[in-house]
């Protein structure tokens, strides 16, 4: 094979990729256009009327972006207490051991599980707790599907997390232990402000997983297309109505659906470009 | 000939790293309050860890075992608590490493931070100024305290690291090879300001660099393989060593 | 500073330590959990038919429960519709990912590279339910009906990203004494990429691949509006398909083939957390 060939095909593959992407956008663009159209770009998303009686159809974004932002900052709040304690164990206090790889190779099979075990999980075991603590009356809640979530991204937030708090120079906390600080206190004081912006940036790529997450939500959130108005309340996030409503929908309703799609893909878009963005920025720091 | 007072004693004081090696041989030796002494050695003959023992940094990592006595004051530090030895005998590092997310202000106040210590602003600033005049830095940074520490060149940040440690007011300043990172003349203002630095502090400094111990220290050591050879006045240990193995390294035969 | 500070001090640095144990050692409860319910409630449902018979019709699982029976038949169709279209997502996405993975290492300073990269990671952050929107807009519409085809679509760009990615840093970090080794032996880049770069990345390389696998194989979502499901078992690709998750996901809405989803769940837990642990092995190997 000569050179020439060679660049030539390397090339001509590598232009997938912007040809994929641009057609991710142009396909949920020009088929959301007929919901955009239709109800108006800003009344679609601000809207909470979903109700497809024939005649009288009324699409709004306003139930799923709720339900989607609620299920990630619930999510949230109760991933950090526990990853960050993984990522202190793994990048801190037990560098380099060997039950630091232990418990690293344990969040990395937890990244692994199909979200569809989890969902099963949270179905069948979750659930019945949240029945059982009279939190919520059916046990599927916006709670139930955060804390299922919550587990689901502690692998991505904690192991990135870890490398940072890995990078941070021993040089710097010789320095602040010769002060006479405790370890608690170099962690505070030293290790947390150096690595927190990677450790900030590695919470915002956990969010990303969070928001499109599809079947664990799907099969814990009750699928209720009203805005949630408390944690324990049913809903339903921007992937779980799709993923309840788009095989049988057509079309204002599939366009609609699409719409939710494309809002969907710009949300996780511009969280992913901001979380991959901070990163870069954190190493080179 | 004027009375000495003993603030620091080496008892037979061992270190070692595995079962096996010994990275400090048994050394004996005693230090004199407000003096300046110049550990030299080739590299890898156990000065730096030597020096690391006085203010327990062997102690963050569990498999380096210190034996014999360290006296402070007659006090042994070994039984005591690292965080309160660690206060009483300040240290500065090979390369100069402020904390890149505090300001200078910051950087010179860390000491009491990190120990949860809590100041008034009059104190502070009375503090900050005494510390960084104490390191001539104070000309050159009074307009710039809130910047972060890290845009000073590397002889500035050096002596914001000695004024950071200095804050805490220690008994003993241990300094390991302060100036290899720096160019000669950061080097040499650094050397100006320990000889001045002597009057409040004791000094003990690991050195590479001959004529740095020859220029500074009243008194010098010689360790070759984790013994301590030789230990005298600087003058003595250079115009007339006793030991085979200190001539050697002194006309360059070694190391 | 008081002793009694310093104990103070010393008491929260002690609970600092236990805290971040305890609170590290039950992140791992949940991974124990899923394995342990998805074993028990799922290990004695294996069997041979189990893995060579496809889903009984809900008729039947019906009438096997009211005479007590166990529930006939397996997921031999989700089996066979699984590989099929990983089969077919591979044969696409791993050559294609590697050729484009080696331009973005050999080109990491060109601009276009770098847009690429950035459209590496917006596809890899890309949530699997709208991968399934864009292949049922691509693929299902205009062949007007659900396919096989179609669902190895969705799984083809689900892993592009992730072997793109493996293979770019993987080559990024194989010497570069290597390549000029062999350019200095009078190779051509090509050659060079062909005989040196890519044989040296192997390892690296192979592990991205069987981790692109594992990531997709329990995908579900984007299964759903592109191979839809079938009961038999079935060889054409043109046709309606199942998978394995899409009858986790049919089980678990069919009351009456409820028992099924365990020993599936089972099957397909320990296929990818088998593929997982092999990675990490592989990548800890080859980094040595």
């Amino acid at each position: 094979m000569n050179d020439k060939l060679y660049r030539i095909v390397l090339f001509a593959t590598t232009l997938i990729m912007p040809i994929v992407c641009g057609g991710i956008v142009y396909a949920l663009v020009t088929d959301a256009y007929d919901a955009f159209e239709h109800f108006g770009f800003l009344k679609f998303l601000t809207s909470s009327e979903w109700s497809y009686t024939q005649g009288k159809e009324q699409y709004g974004a306003l139930p799923f972006i709720t339900g989607t932002l609620m299920t990630t900052l619930v999510a949230l709040i109760f991933c950090i207490p526990f990853s960050l304690p993984v990522a202190l164990f793994v990048g801190e206090y037990f560098k380099g051991t060997r039950v630091a790889s232990i418990l690293s190779t344990v969040t990395d099979l937890l990244a692994g599980i199909p979200s569809i075990i989890y969902g099963l999980w949270g179905f069948y075991t979750l659930r019945p707790i949240i029945i059982a603590l009279n939190i919520s009356p059916q046990g599927s809640s916006v709670l139930t599907a955060s804390l299922v979530l919550a587990i689901m991204i502690i692998p991505y937030a904690s192991s990135l997390s870890a490398e940072f708090i890995k990078m941070v120079p021993n040089d710097l906390k010789e320095g602040a232990y010769s002060l006479g600080a405790t370890r608690a206190e170099v962690i505070q004081k030293v290790v947390f402000p150096v690595a927190g912006s990677g450790i900030f940036s590695s919470y915002v790529l956990a969010i990303g997983r969070a928001l499109g997450e599809t079947m664990t939500v799907t099969m814990l959130i009750g699928n209720t297309n009203n805005i949630p108005n408390s944690i324990t309340s049913t809903g339903n996030s921007m992937a779980s109505i799709i993923a309840n409503q788009f095989g049988e929908a057509d079309g204002l309703r599939l366009s609609s659906l699409i719409a939710i799609g494309l809002v969907l893909f710009m949300i996780t878009a511009t969280i992913n470009l901001i979380g991959k963005i901070m990163i870069k920025r954190a190493r080179i720091s | 000939m004027e009375s000495v007072t003993p603030i620091l004693e080496f008892k037979k004081t061992c270190v070692s790293y595995t079962k096996q090696t010994m990275a400090v041989k048994y050394v004996s030796a005693t230090i004199e309050k407000n003096t300046i002494t110049a550990i030299m050695g080739p590299s890898g003959c156990g000065k730096s860890t030597l020096l690391r023992a006085v203010n327990l940094m062997h102690n963050l990592y569990p498999n380096i075992r210190v034996d014999g006595e360290i006296l402070l004051n007659g006090e042994n530090i070994l039984t005591m608590q690292a965080i309160d030895v660690r206060r009483r005998v300040g240290m500065v590092f090979q390369r100069p490493a402020p904390f890149p997310t505090m300001s200078i202000y910051d950087n010179v106040l860390s000491g009491f931070t990190l120990n949860g210590i809590k100041l008034s602003k009059a104190e502070k600033d009375a503090t900050i100024e005494h510390c960084l005049k104490s390191v001539a830095l104070w000309d050159e940074v009074k307009d710039v305290l809130n910047k972060k520490g890290t845009f000073l060149s590397g002889g500035q940040q050096q002596r914001l690291c000695i004024a950071r440690a200095l804050a805490m007011k220690p008994d003993v300043l241990l300094m390991d090879e302060p100036t290899s990172a720096l160019d000669p003349i950061a080097t040499k203002h650094i050397e100006e300001l320990l000889l001045e630095l002597q009057k409040e502090v004791t000094i003990l400094i690991v050195t590479h660099n001959m004529g740095q111990a020859k220029r500074i220290s009243s008194k010098s050591m010689f360790m070759y393989l984790g013994e301590l050879v030789e230990y005298s006045d600087t003058e003595t240990l250079f115009s007339n060593p006793v030991d085979e193995r200190t001539k050697a390294y002194l006309t360059g035969k070694m190391g | 500073m008081s002793t009694l500070k310093i104990k103070n001090r010393l008491y929260r640095d002690k609970l600092m330590l236990w805290i971040v144990c305890i609170l590290a050692a039950l992140s791992v409860g949940p991974l124990l959990a899923i394995l342990g319910e998805v074993l028990l409630r799922g290990y004695d449902q294996l069997s041979w038919s189990f893995f060579t018979e496809p889903t009984p019709t809900a008729y039947k699982a019906m009438k096997a429960i009211e005479a007590g029976e166990r529930i006939p038949g397996g997921i031999a169709n989700g089996i066979v519709g699984t590989m099929i279209m990983l089969g077919m997502a591979i044969v696409i996405a791993v050559p294609a990912g590697i050729l484009c993975g080696t331009f973005l290492a050999e080109h990491s300073n060109s601009r276009f590279a770098q847009i690429v990269s950035y459209l590496t990671d917006l596809l890899q952050g890309t949530p699997s339910v709208i991968i399934g929107i864009i292949t049922y807009i691509w693929v299902v519409v205009p062949m007007k009906g659900y396919s096989a085809f179609a669902g190895s679509v969705a799984l083809c760009i689900m892993m592009l990203p992730l072997i793109i990615r493996s293979t770019e840093e993987t080559l990024k970090i194989i010497p570069a004494s290597l390549k000029e080794a062999g350019l200095a032996l009078g190779g051509n880049k090509a050659r060079v990429m062909l005989k040196v770069q890519l044989p040296a990345a192997f390892g690296g390389i192979f592990t991205g691949i069987l981790l692109a696998i594992s990531r997709v194989i329990g995908e579900t979502a984007p299964l759903m509006f592109t191979a839809l499901g079938c009961s038999h078992i079935r060889f054409s690709v043109d046709k309606p398909i199942s998978a394995v998750p899409l009858l986790i996901w049919e089980f678990f809405n069919d009351p009456n083939l409820q028992e099924l989803i365990w020993g599936a769940s089972l099957f397909l837990l320990l296929f990818v957390l088998t593929l997982n642990l092999i990675a990490k092995y592989l990548a800890k190997k080859w980094n040595q």
